[in-house]
């Protein structure tokens, strides 16, 4: 069953909201999907980056750029 | 994952306390976007790879004496920028592999004792940097 996983970096700094998501991501299992939060501007822009980069599938980015939430799939 | 595999490779040259941020924190990003990266500890970056020596480096910039570095500690706190042990820590997790150069060693009579041997993955001299750099996408010294 796949399965969702939940990140909270609300407050946290350059690069750790890159790095809970990445530990998450590793952590996931195919088909899973990865739910991010956080507060942190540049992290909007640069999550969907990696999760291109990956060659994984972003579902959605919503939210203002210090209050977002980024849901990804495996 | 699709996507082939990249790699940064990294040298920290300076044992300064903001260039090793620099270090960490492009390489965790390097990791967190999916790519493979090495980090070569050498001359003074070395020092910091010592048992309790990572957070000991000076501001590369308007030190005084420590009361710079201690101001630029306080605001990263507020902030909320991770600590140099939290930055390590993530960057062992996520696969980052840390490289400690012998002819620094060497040069300047450091030990494997005195190195913290749990976070090296390997003690190597500039042909393995040159070999890996060859393959990687990103290459810096800092």
């Amino acid at each position: 069953m796949p399965e969702t996983i939940r990140v909270d970096c609300r407050g946290e700094n350059c690069p750790r909201p890159l790095i809970e998501t990445r530990k998450a991501i590793n952590k996931a299992k195919a088909g899973d999907t990865i739910e991010v939060v956080g507060t942190h501007p540049s992290s909007k822009k640069e999550i969907p980056l990696a999760v291109e980069g990956m060659g994984l599938k972003l579902l959605g980015v919503s939210g203002s750029d210090t209050d977002w939430k980024i849901t990804i799939r495996k | 994952m699709t996507a082939k595999k990249s790699k940064a490779t990294l040298i920290l040259h300076s044992g300064d306390f903001d260039k090793v941020y620099s270090a960490l924190i492009i390489g965790n990003g390097a990791l967190s976007m999916g790519m493979d990266c090495s980090i070569y500890f050498t001359f003074w970056g070395l020092e910091r790879l010592k048992k309790g020596g990572l957070e000991k480096g000076k501001l590369s910039k308007m030190n005084m004496l420590g009361l710079g570095k201690a101001m630029m500690k306080k605001l990263m706190k507020k902030a909320n920028v991770a600590p140099l042990e939290q930055l390590l820590a993530d960057y062992k997790e996520l696969g980052g592999k840390i490289l400690a150069c012998d002819m620094t060693m060497g040069v300047m009579g450091i030990t494997k004792e005195q190195l913290r041997d749990d976070v090296i993955n390997d003690y190597c001299a500039v042909g393995t940097y040159i070999k890996e750099a060859k393959e990687s996408e990103i290459t810096l010294f800092i």
